[in-house]
């Protein structure tokens, strides 16, 4: 038995796991149309490759990558692109975001493609690969993988495949697992060749024994050397720094990587589709939804990436008193602003919402500093006094108590007895700090742009003194032939005012010539 | 619906602070039992009193008044003063206390969860400090004075004071068991022979000893409660344990045991309720330990030397004074900025 770690903290909120799996994932009908953003990962958005009116195939590539850290996007389906254009999205600012509309035809027609050869093939190529069949990280966060598995400073030594799942409601990653645990393992083994790691940790919360069982029967099965380990379920347990230290003991020093402490983790839904990029070279079309929350039938799909909301939300049946949906857990999960927006690679849940489910949260009272987000905190930080600063605009003072190592995971203001959203004030500050930074940039190209100008107008002006100075020089020179033992000349004021004037005039008559017809 | 967590757990300050008032029911029921029912009189005075000002306050800083009102943290203040002061003092020794607690300790740093100093204890402050003789009439227990006085009495001093014929002030009010060892004690008597007077049981004042067993009570739970951190009442009641054990070691005929300073005066009251108050106490556990430690050694420093029979109030306010500081150099390190070996 391997021996646990602890990080601080921590919390225990209702699990409301169990609802969503009774029944195995269900795919989802093919949709009407499909809205596939070209902004999906973490990083650049992927840059449209196809015109409206195109025909496009099943796994086609729509959307290349752009820039250092970016994924391809591609149709989901075959059918043609009936447009494109901003639509809304799934996104904490609330704006539309470029998206493609696609008919589907039907056919689900593929794009020819074939497995990838691991073994065989460079790490350039490899990451290539991954890159364009864009497989991001489907935990939430939408890393792009192949930027993951860039060889780093230091040998990776640890594998970890997150399967904690420790959000309330979600259960994707415990369906996955429970019906296509022999395909993680494969994904898994890749993963390890790649990175080349001496041990692969599997870790999965304790709430769910079914999930461990079939990891534990897949791993046996495959000959792997794969340490499947049951975790405490504890909030945040799946933070991938709070999932290092539970397993390794190892702490993420602050502003590094993990594999900067030898280790790396994929989510396993993310090693599932490594799998299914490499083993079939088939790029990442579809991902486990949980439907759940105030319907019917609480249940996971297998949604197409495009597929509007609205489509699962009519499959699970949400009840009257639906008053919104959530997009992921009811920890961290973005609020939709209508059910038109589609599913995306990040979209592990979709919640209904309802007064019942969701109480109205009470009105705000102070803090009296009563430390409960202290003890809960899995970051080790000092929420009321973030709080504060936040609050009063102390943004220096902020950073300097390490709001950045914040992972807005809301253990914080789920214990609050006062009822503050403290991980709204951090998002507030952390975003007012970015923005103020952004300016600072701004504002300092724009001094040096300014100070270049003036100092490119001081040196004309200067050149200008100096070729005439040296022509005077030259002419007083020749009339006298005793230019070496006179005194310099100095102009005076008054030829200086000269000088000036014929300049402008110069410039003048150089315009009227410019302009005048020939 | 606007933003995550969407959850959160149904605790409320009014509910903390409503365990907190309830965790003094067990020190209270007990004074009644050994005092007579003149100190609920006092505490009702001072609830009244707190909620008045309170509800002023918040109308005239134009804030919400029934939360605020629901919060319970100005009856906890009321309480808190109401048990420090003596049961049988006049009614409006109580009401000018827990008023300048509420009004001027509270709301003039700008109300709940702003103050720097316990509310509570800046009322005692200024009630010893201006009504010194008032302040140390205390009734005495049950059965100890020379003729006991009813409860209808008890009512008639508070609002009237006036006394049933025959009685005088003196005769039922007497000074608190440490204020009797400190005079005694400037009398070049030695402990034991103070400890022999009547007023004394077993562990400290009798009566007053089984008072602060009531508190000891309410403290667990609100320790068990998770309302309060083991941090406070142990360093607090350990460094007061320390001092005094040291000082009655080297010389037991003048410093009284360790377990007479924890049950005698508002050592319990101040370990469990008073220092504990987390908005004039530090946020970092280390800071807990320290900022007690400090209150501890002040209290017995007082107790022993200073001029005051009790010392619990100056040993808050003064180390509340610390706390900003004291928070500043016990900042813990957060995850991933330690090095774990």
């Amino acid at each position: 038995m391997r021996s646990l770690h602890q990080f601080h903290g921590g919390i225990h909120p209702p699990s409301h796991k169990a609802q969503s799996t009774l029944l195995g994932i269900a795919p989802v009908p093919l949709p009407a149309k499909l809205i596939v953003p070209f902004h999906q990962h973490a990083g650049e958005a992927a840059k449209p490759v196809v015109q409206v009116g195109s025909r496009v195939l099943k796994g086609q590539i729509i959307g290349l990558p752009d820039g250092h850290i970016s994924s391809a996007v591609h149709a989901p389906t075959s059918g043609t692109v009936s447009a494109i254009g901003m639509h809304p999205v799934a996104h904490p600012s609330g704006l539309p975001n470029l998206c493609a509309t696609l008919i589907p035809d039907g056919r689900e027609q593929w794009e020819q493609h074939r497995r990838f050869d691991y073994r065989t093939r460079n790490a350039s190529e490899l990451q290539q690969q991954l890159r364009l069949a864009g497989i991001v990280g489907l935990g939430g966060a939408a890393f792009p993988s192949d930027i993951k598995l860039r060889i780093g400073r230091r040998q990776v030594d640890t594998l970890i495949l997150n399967a904690a799942e420790c959000e309330p409601y979600i259960t994707c990653d415990d369906m996955l697992i429970r019906e296509r645990a022999a395909e993680i393992v494969k994904g898994a083994e890749m993963l390890r060749f790649i990175v080349d790691a001496r041990e692969v940790l599997i870790g999965i919360e304790d709430n769910k024994p079914e999930a461990i069982a079939a990891m534990q029967r897949a791993v046996k099965d495959e000959g792997m050397p794969f340490e499947v380990v049951t975790i405490p379920t504890i909030y945040p347990g799946g933070g991938a720094k709070q999932l290092i230290r539970v397993l390794t003991g190892l702490e993420v020093p602050s502003g590094t990587l993990p594999p900067d402490i030898g280790v790396q983790s994929f989510n396993v839904a993310t090693t599932y589709s490594v799998y299914r990029a490499l083993a079939h070279g088939e790029p990442l079309l579809s991902r486990i939804v949980t439907v759940t929350g105030n319907v019917r039938q609480a249940r996971n799909y297998e949604a197409l990436i495009g597929t509007p909301i609205d489509e699962l939300v009519a499959l699970g049946e949400a009840l009257p008193d639906t008053n919104g949906y959530i997009m992921g857990g009811p920890m961290m999960g973005l609020p939709l602003p209508e059910v038109r927006v589609p599913v995306v690679k990040a979209t592990n849940c979709v919640i209904a919402a309802s007064e019942k489910l969701f109480p109205l949260q009470f009105p705000a009272m102070p803090c009296i500093r009563c430390t409960r987000c202290v003890e809960v905190c899995p970051a080790e930080l000092q929420p009321q006094d973030l709080y504060w600063f936040s609050r009063a605009r102390e943004f220096g003072k902020a950073q300097a108590f390490s709001l950045f190592d914040c992972i807005e995971c809301g253990a914080c203001s789920y214990v609050c007895p006062s009822h503050i959203p403290l991980v709204q004030y951090f998002r507030f500050a952390k975003s007012e700090i970015h923005a103020r930074e952004k300016d600072k940039q701004a504002a300092d190209s724009a001094r040096e742009r300014h100070e270049y100008h003036t100092f490119r107008i001081e040196r004309e002006k200067r050149e200008k003194a100096e070729k005439l100075a040296a022509k005077e020089k030259a002419a007083f020179a020749a009339k006298s032939g005793t230019a070496e033992t006179q005194p310099q000349h100095v102009p005076s004021d008054l030829e200086k005012s000269r000088e000036h004037i014929r300049e402008i005039a110069q410039s003048a008559v150089e315009h009227t010539e410019e302009g005048a017809p020939k | 619906m606007l933003f995550s967590p969407y959850i959160s757990k149904q605790d409320t300050v009014a509910r903390i602070m409503f365990k907190v008032l309830l965790a003094l029911i067990p020190g209270i029921a007990l004074y009644v039992w050994y005092y007579g029912p003149a100190i609920l009189v006092s505490i009702t005075l001072a609830s009244i009193t707190a909620l008045g000002t309170e509800a002023l306050m918040l109308r005239l800083r134009n804030r919400p008044v029934i939360p605020f009102l629901r919060d319970n943290s100005a009856l906890l203040t009321a309480w808190l003063l109401a048990l420090s002061i003596p049961p049988l003092a006049p009614w409006w020794l109580v009401v000018v206390g827990t008023a300048f607690c509420i009004a001027v300790a509270k709301h003039l740093y700008g109300g709940l969860g702003n103050n720097l100093f316990n509310p509570a204890m800046v009322g005692y402050a200024v009630l010893i400090i201006s009504f010194p003789l008032q302040m140390t009439q205390w009734i005495a227990p049950h059965g100890l004075g020379q003729t006991g006085l009813g409860y209808l009495d008890q009512l008639e001093y508070i609002f009237l004071g006036a006394l049933p014929s025959g009685l005088t002030l003196d005769a039922v009010t007497m000074a608190t068991p440490l204020d009797t060892l400190k005079t005694h004690l400037h009398m070049d008597q030695t402990v034991s022979q103070i400890l022999d007077m009547p007023i004394y049981g077993r562990l400290a004042g009798n009566g007053s000893e089984f008072v602060s067993c009531g508190y000891l009570l309410g403290g667990l739970y609100l320790l068990a409660k998770r309302i309060i951190s083991w941090h406070i009442p142990v360093s607090y009641l350990g460094t007061l344990f320390v001092a005094a054990s040291i000082f009655h070691l080297v010389d037991p005929a003048h410093y009284v045991t360790p377990l007479f300073h924890w049950f005698s005066g508002a050592a319990m009251l101040g370990a469990f309720f008073i220092l504990t108050d987390p908005v004039s106490s530090p946020t970092t556990n280390t800071g807990r330990l320290i900022f007690a430690a400090g209150a501890g050694l002040i209290t017995f420093l007082i107790r022993a030397y200073g001029s005051f029979p009790d010392g619990i109030a100056f040993a808050t306010l003064l180390m509340n004074i610390c706390v900003p500081l004291i928070v500043l150099y016990t900042q813990p390190k957060v995850f991933g900025k330690k090095d774990i070996p």
